[in-house]
Protein backbone atom coordinates (compact mmCIF):
# COMPACT_ATOMS: atom_id res chain seq x y z
CA UNK A 1 0.00 0.00 0.00
CA UNK A 2 1.06 3.50 -0.36
CA UNK A 3 2.92 5.46 2.27
CA UNK A 4 1.34 8.97 2.16
CA UNK A 5 2.63 11.62 4.36
CA UNK A 6 2.73 15.15 5.89
CA UNK A 7 4.87 16.64 8.54
CA UNK A 8 5.37 16.17 12.43
CA UNK A 9 5.28 19.25 14.60
CA UNK A 10 8.88 20.28 13.65
CA UNK A 11 8.35 19.59 10.60
CA UNK A 12 10.52 16.76 9.60
CA UNK A 13 8.80 14.77 6.90
CA UNK A 14 6.51 11.44 8.27
CA UNK A 15 4.37 9.26 7.01
CA UNK A 16 1.40 6.45 7.66
CA UNK A 17 0.84 2.89 7.62
CA UNK A 18 -3.08 1.93 7.27
CA UNK A 19 -4.55 2.08 10.53
CA UNK A 20 -5.68 -1.19 12.21
CA UNK A 21 -7.94 -0.41 14.66
CA UNK A 22 -10.66 1.83 15.48
CA UNK A 23 -12.40 3.18 19.18
CA UNK A 24 -16.04 4.02 18.68
CA UNK A 25 -16.41 6.35 21.26
CA UNK A 26 -20.81 6.03 20.57
CA UNK A 27 -21.81 8.68 22.96
CA UNK A 28 -20.45 10.14 26.64
CA UNK A 29 -23.45 9.32 28.63
CA UNK A 30 -23.05 6.56 31.04
CA UNK A 31 -25.30 5.24 34.36
CA UNK A 32 -21.81 5.17 35.85
CA UNK A 33 -19.67 7.26 37.15
CA UNK A 34 -16.45 5.97 37.49
CA UNK A 35 -13.50 8.41 39.22
CA UNK A 36 -11.17 7.32 36.49
CA UNK A 37 -13.10 7.42 33.43
CA UNK A 38 -11.09 7.58 30.24
CA UNK A 39 -13.54 10.12 28.84
CA UNK A 40 -12.16 14.00 28.21
CA UNK A 41 -13.69 16.26 31.66
CA UNK A 42 -15.61 17.91 29.00
CA UNK A 43 -17.86 15.71 27.51
CA UNK A 44 -20.31 15.70 24.84
CA UNK A 45 -23.67 16.12 25.06
CA UNK A 46 -26.05 13.55 23.48
CA UNK A 47 -27.51 16.21 20.49
CA UNK A 48 -24.28 16.15 18.90
CA UNK A 49 -23.79 12.91 19.11
CA UNK A 50 -22.92 11.20 15.03
CA UNK A 51 -25.87 9.30 13.88
CA UNK A 52 -26.45 5.90 13.29
CA UNK A 53 -26.13 6.43 9.42
CA UNK A 54 -23.20 8.61 10.05
CA UNK A 55 -21.34 5.71 11.92
CA UNK A 56 -22.50 3.16 8.90
CA UNK A 57 -20.25 5.32 6.60
CA UNK A 58 -17.67 5.66 9.41
CA UNK A 59 -17.12 1.93 9.41
CA UNK A 60 -17.44 1.56 5.46
CA UNK A 61 -14.55 4.49 5.44
CA UNK A 62 -12.23 2.56 7.74
CA UNK A 63 -12.50 -0.79 6.41
CA UNK A 64 -11.17 0.80 3.19
CA UNK A 65 -8.70 2.17 4.68
CA UNK A 66 -7.53 -1.57 5.92
CA UNK A 67 -9.24 -0.90 9.91
CA UNK A 68 -10.02 -4.96 10.92
CA UNK A 69 -11.28 -4.22 14.35
CA UNK A 70 -13.73 -1.59 15.59
CA UNK A 71 -14.18 -1.67 19.49
CA UNK A 72 -17.99 -0.30 20.39
CA UNK A 73 -17.33 1.54 23.18
CA UNK A 74 -18.88 5.08 25.00
CA UNK A 75 -19.40 5.89 27.90
CA UNK A 76 -21.64 3.34 27.93
CA UNK A 77 -22.22 1.80 24.52
CA UNK A 78 -25.80 0.80 25.87
CA UNK A 79 -27.14 4.40 26.06
CA UNK A 80 -27.79 3.89 22.59
CA UNK A 81 -31.32 2.76 21.44
CA UNK A 82 -29.50 2.48 18.48
CA UNK A 83 -26.88 -0.02 19.22
CA UNK A 84 -27.67 -3.09 17.64
CA UNK A 85 -27.97 -1.27 14.65
CA UNK A 86 -24.33 0.66 14.52
CA UNK A 87 -23.08 -2.77 15.03
CA UNK A 88 -24.60 -4.45 12.48
CA UNK A 89 -22.97 -1.46 10.48
CA UNK A 90 -20.13 -2.15 11.51
CA UNK A 91 -20.77 -6.18 10.84
CA UNK A 92 -22.04 -5.57 7.08
CA UNK A 93 -18.47 -2.93 6.58
CA UNK A 94 -16.28 -6.06 7.29
CA UNK A 95 -15.11 -5.10 10.36
CA UNK A 96 -14.35 -7.24 13.87
CA UNK A 97 -17.19 -6.39 16.18
CA UNK A 98 -16.45 -5.91 19.76
CA UNK A 99 -18.64 -4.19 22.03
CA UNK A 100 -16.79 -2.44 25.59
CA UNK A 101 -19.55 -2.15 28.18
CA UNK A 102 -20.52 -2.02 31.72
CA UNK A 103 -23.49 -3.97 30.89
CA UNK A 104 -25.82 -1.57 32.79
CA UNK A 105 -28.90 -1.17 30.31
CA UNK A 106 -28.49 -4.36 28.33
CA UNK A 107 -31.19 -6.80 28.60
CA UNK A 108 -31.51 -10.29 27.79
CA UNK A 109 -33.58 -8.85 24.29
CA UNK A 110 -31.05 -6.77 23.49
CA UNK A 111 -28.24 -8.98 23.59
CA UNK A 112 -30.14 -11.36 21.68
CA UNK A 113 -30.06 -8.41 19.30
CA UNK A 114 -26.30 -7.68 19.54
CA UNK A 115 -25.97 -11.36 18.81
CA UNK A 116 -28.17 -11.02 15.81
CA UNK A 117 -26.62 -7.88 14.54
CA UNK A 118 -23.10 -9.95 14.74
CA UNK A 119 -21.51 -8.61 18.10
CA UNK A 120 -18.24 -11.22 17.83
CA UNK A 121 -16.92 -10.37 21.34
CA UNK A 122 -18.06 -8.63 24.62
CA UNK A 123 -15.70 -7.27 26.87
CA UNK A 124 -17.41 -6.41 30.43
CA UNK A 125 -15.68 -4.00 33.16
CA UNK A 126 -15.55 -5.05 36.58
CA UNK A 127 -15.36 -1.99 39.32
CA UNK A 128 -14.93 -4.67 42.08
CA UNK A 129 -15.37 -8.03 43.44
CA UNK A 130 -18.61 -7.19 45.28
CA UNK A 131 -21.13 -4.79 45.76
CA UNK A 132 -19.88 -3.28 48.24
CA UNK A 133 -16.60 -1.76 46.32
CA UNK A 134 -18.04 -1.65 42.79
CA UNK A 135 -21.29 -0.07 43.66
CA UNK A 136 -19.24 2.83 45.75
CA UNK A 137 -16.36 3.32 42.50
CA UNK A 138 -19.03 3.05 39.75
CA UNK A 139 -21.45 5.61 41.91
CA UNK A 140 -24.36 3.33 41.20
CA UNK A 141 -26.15 1.14 43.56
CA UNK A 142 -26.95 -2.19 42.49
CA UNK A 143 -24.66 -2.10 39.62
CA UNK A 144 -22.67 -5.58 40.44
CA UNK A 145 -25.89 -7.67 40.72
CA UNK A 146 -27.17 -6.11 37.12
CA UNK A 147 -23.59 -6.86 35.72
CA UNK A 148 -23.45 -10.29 37.26
CA UNK A 149 -26.67 -10.98 35.88
CA UNK A 150 -26.08 -9.90 32.35
CA UNK A 151 -22.27 -11.75 32.52
CA UNK A 152 -24.83 -14.67 33.05
CA UNK A 153 -26.55 -13.84 30.03
CA UNK A 154 -23.74 -12.99 27.40
CA UNK A 155 -22.55 -16.76 28.98
CA UNK A 156 -26.12 -18.51 27.97
CA UNK A 157 -25.89 -16.50 24.31
CA UNK A 158 -21.98 -17.77 24.04
CA UNK A 159 -20.49 -14.35 23.14
CA UNK A 160 -16.96 -14.63 24.39
CA UNK A 161 -16.10 -12.80 27.05
CA UNK A 162 -13.06 -10.79 28.42
CA UNK A 163 -13.26 -9.20 32.32
CA UNK A 164 -12.36 -5.83 32.02
CA UNK A 165 -10.80 -5.04 35.70
CA UNK A 166 -9.50 -1.57 36.24
CA UNK A 167 -7.27 -1.33 39.17
CA UNK A 168 -5.99 0.69 41.87
CA UNK A 169 -5.28 1.36 45.56
CA UNK A 170 -8.48 0.24 46.76
CA UNK A 171 -9.35 -2.65 44.95
CA UNK A 172 -5.78 -3.95 43.72
CA UNK A 173 -5.57 -6.08 47.03
CA UNK A 174 -8.91 -8.32 45.63
CA UNK A 175 -7.35 -8.98 42.59
CA UNK A 176 -6.92 -12.88 43.33
CA UNK A 177 -10.35 -12.69 43.70
CA UNK A 178 -11.24 -10.60 40.04
CA UNK A 179 -9.22 -13.58 38.43
CA UNK A 180 -10.96 -16.03 40.02
CA UNK A 181 -14.36 -14.48 38.81
CA UNK A 182 -13.14 -14.01 35.55
CA UNK A 183 -12.56 -17.73 35.78
CA UNK A 184 -16.08 -18.74 37.08
CA UNK A 185 -17.59 -16.46 34.80
CA UNK A 186 -15.97 -18.85 31.46
CA UNK A 187 -14.25 -15.67 30.31
CA UNK A 188 -10.97 -16.41 27.63
CA UNK A 189 -9.49 -13.05 28.88
CA UNK A 190 -9.40 -10.89 31.59
CA UNK A 191 -7.44 -7.68 31.28
CA UNK A 192 -6.02 -6.01 34.83
CA UNK A 193 -5.25 -2.67 33.71
CA UNK A 194 -3.78 -0.29 36.67
CA UNK A 195 -5.57 2.95 36.09
CA UNK A 196 -4.73 5.90 33.94
CA UNK A 197 -3.45 9.03 35.97
CA UNK A 198 -5.52 11.75 33.23
CA UNK A 199 -8.41 13.24 32.90
CA UNK A 200 -10.90 12.11 35.92
CA UNK A 201 -8.48 9.93 37.20
CA UNK A 202 -6.29 12.89 37.93
CA UNK A 203 -8.58 14.25 39.80
CA UNK A 204 -8.29 11.38 41.97
CA UNK A 205 -5.09 10.70 42.43
CA UNK A 206 -4.76 10.43 46.01
CA UNK A 207 -7.59 7.89 46.69
CA UNK A 208 -6.69 5.87 43.72
CA UNK A 209 -2.36 5.80 43.00
CA UNK A 210 -1.70 2.01 43.93
CA UNK A 211 1.19 1.44 46.76
CA UNK A 212 4.58 -0.40 45.44
CA UNK A 213 4.04 -3.12 47.39
CA UNK A 214 0.79 -3.55 45.96
CA UNK A 215 1.83 -3.20 42.44
CA UNK A 216 4.45 -5.49 43.36
CA UNK A 217 2.15 -8.23 44.61
CA UNK A 218 0.04 -7.88 41.20
CA UNK A 219 2.91 -8.89 39.41
CA UNK A 220 3.10 -11.72 41.13
CA UNK A 221 -0.57 -12.58 41.05
CA UNK A 222 -0.50 -12.35 37.43
CA UNK A 223 2.73 -14.37 36.98
CA UNK A 224 1.17 -17.29 39.21
CA UNK A 225 -2.05 -17.26 37.38
CA UNK A 226 -1.19 -16.78 34.10
CA UNK A 227 0.97 -20.26 34.80
CA UNK A 228 -1.58 -21.83 36.28
CA UNK A 229 -4.19 -20.64 33.89
CA UNK A 230 -2.38 -21.44 30.89
CA UNK A 231 -4.21 -22.48 27.67
CA UNK A 232 -7.92 -21.84 29.93
CA UNK A 233 -7.52 -18.10 30.81
CA UNK A 234 -5.65 -15.37 29.31
CA UNK A 235 -4.16 -12.46 31.47
CA UNK A 236 -3.09 -9.19 29.91
CA UNK A 237 -1.68 -6.86 32.47
CA UNK A 238 -1.04 -3.13 32.39
CA UNK A 239 1.04 -2.86 35.13
CA UNK A 240 0.56 0.97 36.88
CA UNK A 241 3.51 3.14 34.99
CA UNK A 242 3.81 5.41 37.90
CA UNK A 243 5.99 3.06 39.51
CA UNK A 244 7.39 1.85 36.44
CA UNK A 245 11.29 2.64 34.99
CA UNK A 246 10.12 3.27 31.37
CA UNK A 247 7.31 4.56 29.48
CA UNK A 248 4.65 2.44 27.95
CA UNK A 249 4.48 2.97 24.32
CA UNK A 250 1.56 4.53 24.49
CA UNK A 251 -0.87 2.93 21.34
CA UNK A 252 1.86 1.32 19.78
CA UNK A 253 3.30 4.82 18.97
CA UNK A 254 1.27 8.42 18.25
CA UNK A 255 -1.30 7.26 15.07
CA UNK A 256 0.48 4.33 14.03
CA UNK A 257 -2.60 1.60 14.43
CA UNK A 258 -6.02 3.11 15.82
CA UNK A 259 -7.98 5.64 15.65
CA UNK A 260 -10.76 7.08 18.08
CA UNK A 261 -13.55 8.22 17.29
CA UNK A 262 -15.43 10.82 19.85
CA UNK A 263 -19.11 10.51 20.16
CA UNK A 264 -19.36 13.61 18.24
CA UNK A 265 -17.51 12.82 15.20
CA UNK A 266 -13.76 13.95 16.11
CA UNK A 267 -11.29 11.96 14.95
CA UNK A 268 -8.06 11.30 17.43
CA UNK A 269 -5.38 9.50 17.52
CA UNK A 270 -6.24 8.55 21.64
CA UNK A 271 -8.88 8.86 23.78
CA UNK A 272 -7.01 12.12 25.65
CA UNK A 273 -5.78 13.28 22.74
CA UNK A 274 -7.72 16.35 23.43
CA UNK A 275 -5.85 17.57 26.70
CA UNK A 276 -3.28 18.71 24.19
CA UNK A 277 -4.89 22.02 23.07
CA UNK A 278 -2.68 23.22 21.04
CA UNK A 279 -3.80 20.88 18.46
CA UNK A 280 -6.78 21.21 16.70
CA UNK A 281 -8.63 17.89 15.48
CA UNK A 282 -10.35 17.19 12.55
CA UNK A 283 -14.14 15.63 12.44
CA UNK A 284 -15.34 13.54 10.37
CA UNK A 285 -18.49 15.40 8.87
CA UNK A 286 -15.82 17.90 7.62
CA UNK A 287 -13.54 15.49 6.25
CA UNK A 288 -13.17 12.01 4.95
CA UNK A 289 -11.11 9.63 7.45
CA UNK A 290 -8.48 9.14 5.19
CA UNK A 291 -7.06 12.59 4.53
CA UNK A 292 -7.37 13.27 8.47
CA UNK A 293 -5.27 10.23 9.17
CA UNK A 294 -2.41 10.44 6.53
CA UNK A 295 -2.78 14.58 6.27
CA UNK A 296 -4.39 15.63 9.42
CA UNK A 297 -1.99 17.60 11.26
CA UNK A 298 -3.06 16.32 14.80
CA UNK A 299 -2.46 13.16 13.37
CA UNK A 300 1.59 13.73 11.86
CA UNK A 301 2.46 15.76 15.39
CA UNK A 302 3.89 13.09 16.82
CA UNK A 303 4.31 10.42 13.96
CA UNK A 304 7.71 9.22 14.09
CA UNK A 305 10.66 9.53 16.05
CA UNK A 306 12.19 12.72 14.26
CA UNK A 307 10.56 15.51 16.72
CA UNK A 308 11.92 13.59 19.86
CA UNK A 309 13.61 15.66 21.98
CA UNK A 310 16.63 14.77 24.52
CA UNK A 311 17.01 12.48 26.05
CA UNK A 312 14.71 10.52 23.56
CA UNK A 313 16.54 11.17 20.87
CA UNK A 314 19.69 9.81 21.39
CA UNK A 315 17.98 7.28 23.54
CA UNK A 316 18.03 3.56 22.68
CA UNK A 317 14.22 3.21 23.79
CA UNK A 318 12.84 5.36 21.56
CA UNK A 319 11.91 2.58 18.56
CA UNK A 320 10.20 0.82 21.79
CA UNK A 321 8.66 3.63 23.17
CA UNK A 322 8.55 6.76 21.16
CA UNK A 323 8.92 8.82 24.37
CA UNK A 324 5.80 7.46 25.77
CA UNK A 325 2.73 9.09 26.38
CA UNK A 326 1.94 12.42 25.10
CA UNK A 327 -1.06 12.89 26.77
CA UNK A 328 1.02 11.87 30.08
CA UNK A 329 3.73 14.85 29.09
CA UNK A 330 1.21 17.45 29.12
CA UNK A 331 -0.28 16.61 32.02
CA UNK A 332 2.64 16.22 33.73
CA UNK A 333 5.39 18.41 31.63
CA UNK A 334 3.12 20.66 30.67
CA UNK A 335 4.78 20.32 27.38
CA UNK A 336 3.47 17.75 24.89
CA UNK A 337 6.56 17.39 23.28
CA UNK A 338 8.31 16.21 26.41
CA UNK A 339 9.80 12.73 27.38
CA UNK A 340 6.98 10.79 28.93
CA UNK A 341 8.06 11.79 32.72
CA UNK A 342 6.83 8.32 34.44
CA UNK A 343 10.81 7.46 32.39
CA UNK A 344 13.58 7.20 34.84
CA UNK A 345 15.82 9.22 32.38
CA UNK A 346 12.86 12.53 32.17
CA UNK A 347 14.47 15.32 34.59
CA UNK A 348 10.97 15.15 36.26
CA UNK A 349 10.94 11.73 37.10
CA UNK A 350 12.11 11.98 40.73
CA UNK A 351 9.57 14.60 41.17
CA UNK A 352 6.75 12.59 39.79
CA UNK A 353 7.97 9.38 41.72
CA UNK A 354 7.85 11.27 45.16
CA UNK A 355 4.54 12.68 44.51
CA UNK A 356 3.20 9.33 43.16
CA UNK A 357 4.75 7.72 46.50
CA UNK A 358 2.93 10.48 48.72
CA UNK A 359 -0.68 10.08 46.98
CA UNK A 360 -0.30 6.08 47.57
CA UNK A 361 0.16 6.56 51.18
CA UNK A 362 -3.02 9.72 51.58
CA UNK A 363 -5.98 8.45 53.93
CA UNK A 364 -8.26 9.96 51.25
CA UNK A 365 -11.11 8.18 50.03
CA UNK A 366 -13.58 10.97 49.05
CA UNK A 367 -14.20 10.18 44.80
CA UNK A 368 -14.52 12.64 42.61
CA UNK A 369 -16.99 11.20 40.16
CA UNK A 370 -17.33 11.56 36.61
CA UNK A 371 -20.67 13.70 35.86
CA UNK A 372 -22.38 14.83 32.91
CA UNK A 373 -23.13 18.74 33.08
CA UNK A 374 -26.93 18.61 33.16
CA UNK A 375 -28.82 19.05 30.32
CA UNK A 376 -30.64 21.92 28.95
CA UNK A 377 -33.79 21.32 27.68
CA UNK A 378 -34.97 23.38 24.36
CA UNK B 1 8.96 -24.25 26.49
CA UNK B 2 6.85 -27.26 26.64
CA UNK B 3 6.67 -29.73 24.00
CA UNK B 4 3.58 -30.04 22.22
CA UNK B 5 1.89 -33.12 22.77
CA UNK B 6 -1.37 -32.63 21.22
CA UNK B 7 -3.04 -35.92 20.90
CA UNK B 8 -3.85 -37.38 17.32
CA UNK B 9 -7.08 -37.89 18.26
CA UNK B 10 -7.96 -34.18 19.21
CA UNK B 11 -10.24 -32.09 16.94
CA UNK B 12 -8.86 -28.35 16.48
CA UNK B 13 -11.50 -25.55 16.19
CA UNK B 14 -11.43 -21.95 15.76
CA UNK B 15 -14.20 -20.86 18.93
CA UNK B 16 -16.85 -18.15 18.33
CA UNK B 17 -14.52 -14.87 17.92
CA UNK B 18 -12.07 -16.14 16.51
CA UNK B 19 -12.29 -16.19 12.56
CA UNK B 20 -10.10 -16.11 9.55
CA UNK B 21 -10.22 -12.57 7.39
CA UNK B 22 -8.89 -11.88 3.66
CA UNK B 23 -7.35 -8.07 4.20
CA UNK B 24 -7.49 -6.81 0.60
CA UNK B 25 -5.96 -3.64 1.96
CA UNK B 26 -2.69 -5.16 2.88
CA UNK B 27 -2.97 -8.51 0.22
CA UNK B 28 -2.62 -10.78 3.49
CA UNK B 29 -4.81 -13.28 5.05
CA UNK B 30 -5.40 -12.10 8.87
CA UNK B 31 -6.59 -14.24 11.83
CA UNK B 32 -9.01 -11.95 14.00
CA UNK B 33 -9.69 -12.66 17.43
CA UNK B 34 -10.46 -10.64 20.34
CA UNK B 35 -8.22 -7.68 21.06
CA UNK B 36 -5.92 -9.28 18.40
CA UNK B 37 -5.15 -9.62 14.44
CA UNK B 38 -2.52 -12.06 13.70
CA UNK B 39 -0.92 -11.55 10.05
CA UNK B 40 -0.95 -15.31 8.87
CA UNK B 41 2.29 -17.08 6.58
CA UNK B 42 0.85 -19.18 4.14
CA UNK B 43 1.44 -22.12 6.14
CA UNK B 44 -0.50 -20.63 9.15
CA UNK B 45 -3.61 -19.99 6.49
CA UNK B 46 -3.35 -23.66 5.24
CA UNK B 47 -3.62 -24.74 8.80
CA UNK B 48 -6.42 -22.66 9.95
CA UNK B 49 -8.09 -22.72 6.67
CA UNK B 50 -8.77 -26.85 7.20
CA UNK B 51 -9.87 -26.80 10.86
CA UNK B 52 -13.79 -27.32 10.18
CA UNK B 53 -14.60 -28.92 13.57
CA UNK B 54 -14.74 -32.51 12.62
CA UNK B 55 -11.40 -33.84 11.55
CA UNK B 56 -8.82 -34.66 13.80
CA UNK B 57 -5.47 -33.63 14.18
CA UNK B 58 -3.89 -36.74 13.05
CA UNK B 59 -6.71 -36.28 9.56
CA UNK B 60 -5.25 -32.77 8.90
CA UNK B 61 -1.74 -33.80 9.00
CA UNK B 62 -1.75 -36.60 6.62
CA UNK B 63 -4.15 -34.26 4.19
CA UNK B 64 -1.57 -31.85 4.65
CA UNK B 65 1.49 -33.86 4.49
CA UNK B 66 -0.15 -35.37 1.11
CA UNK B 67 -0.97 -31.51 -0.59
CA UNK B 68 2.30 -30.61 0.46
CA UNK B 69 4.42 -34.13 -0.25
CA UNK B 70 5.88 -33.45 3.17
CA UNK B 71 7.00 -36.11 5.76
CA UNK B 72 4.08 -36.22 8.45
CA UNK B 73 6.56 -36.21 11.01
CA UNK B 74 7.29 -33.17 10.06
CA UNK B 75 4.50 -31.49 9.28
CA UNK B 76 2.67 -33.08 12.75
CA UNK B 77 5.37 -31.34 14.62
CA UNK B 78 5.11 -28.03 12.78
CA UNK B 79 1.26 -27.91 13.56
CA UNK B 80 1.46 -28.65 16.84
CA UNK B 81 3.80 -26.21 17.46
CA UNK B 82 1.73 -23.59 15.86
CA UNK B 83 -1.86 -25.03 17.07
CA UNK B 84 -0.23 -25.20 20.59
CA UNK B 85 0.88 -21.51 20.39
CA UNK B 86 -3.21 -20.35 19.50
CA UNK B 87 -4.42 -22.76 22.40
CA UNK B 88 -2.52 -20.99 24.63
CA UNK B 89 -3.79 -17.76 23.30
CA UNK B 90 -7.49 -19.30 23.62
CA UNK B 91 -7.67 -18.74 19.76
CA UNK B 92 -7.51 -22.25 18.96
CA UNK B 93 -10.20 -24.68 21.17
CA UNK B 94 -10.03 -28.39 21.43
CA UNK B 95 -12.65 -31.10 21.34
CA UNK B 96 -12.25 -34.90 22.16
CA UNK B 97 -13.28 -36.53 18.83
CA UNK B 98 -15.54 -38.75 20.43
CA UNK B 99 -17.31 -35.75 21.70
CA UNK B 100 -17.75 -34.68 18.07
CA UNK B 101 -21.48 -34.54 16.10
CA UNK B 102 -22.72 -31.35 17.85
Amino acid sequence: MDDIGGHDILGNPVSARAPMAMLAELTHRCPLACPYCSNPVELTRVNSELSAAEWADVFQQAAAMGVLQVHLSGGEPASRRDLAEIAASARDAGLYVNLITSGIGLTQARLRDLDAAGVEHIQLSLQGIDAEMADWIGGYTGSFARKMQVAEWIGEIGFPLTLNAVVHRQNLDRLPEMIDLAERLGCRRIEVATVQFHGWADLNRRPLMPTLEQAAEARKVVNEARLRLRGRMVIDYVPADHHATFPKSCMGGWASTGINIAPDGTVLPCHAAQTIQSLEFDNIRARSLAEIWYNGRAFNAFRGTAWLPEPCASCDRREIDYGGCRCQAMALAGDPTATDPVCSRSPLNPVLKAQAQQDAVSEDVALVYRRMPKETRA
Amino acid sequence: MTAPSLPDDCVPYLPRGVRLHDDKVRGIRVLLAPERAISLDPVGDAILSELDGARTLGDLIAELAARYQAPAEQVGQDMREFLTGLIDRRMVFLRESGARGA
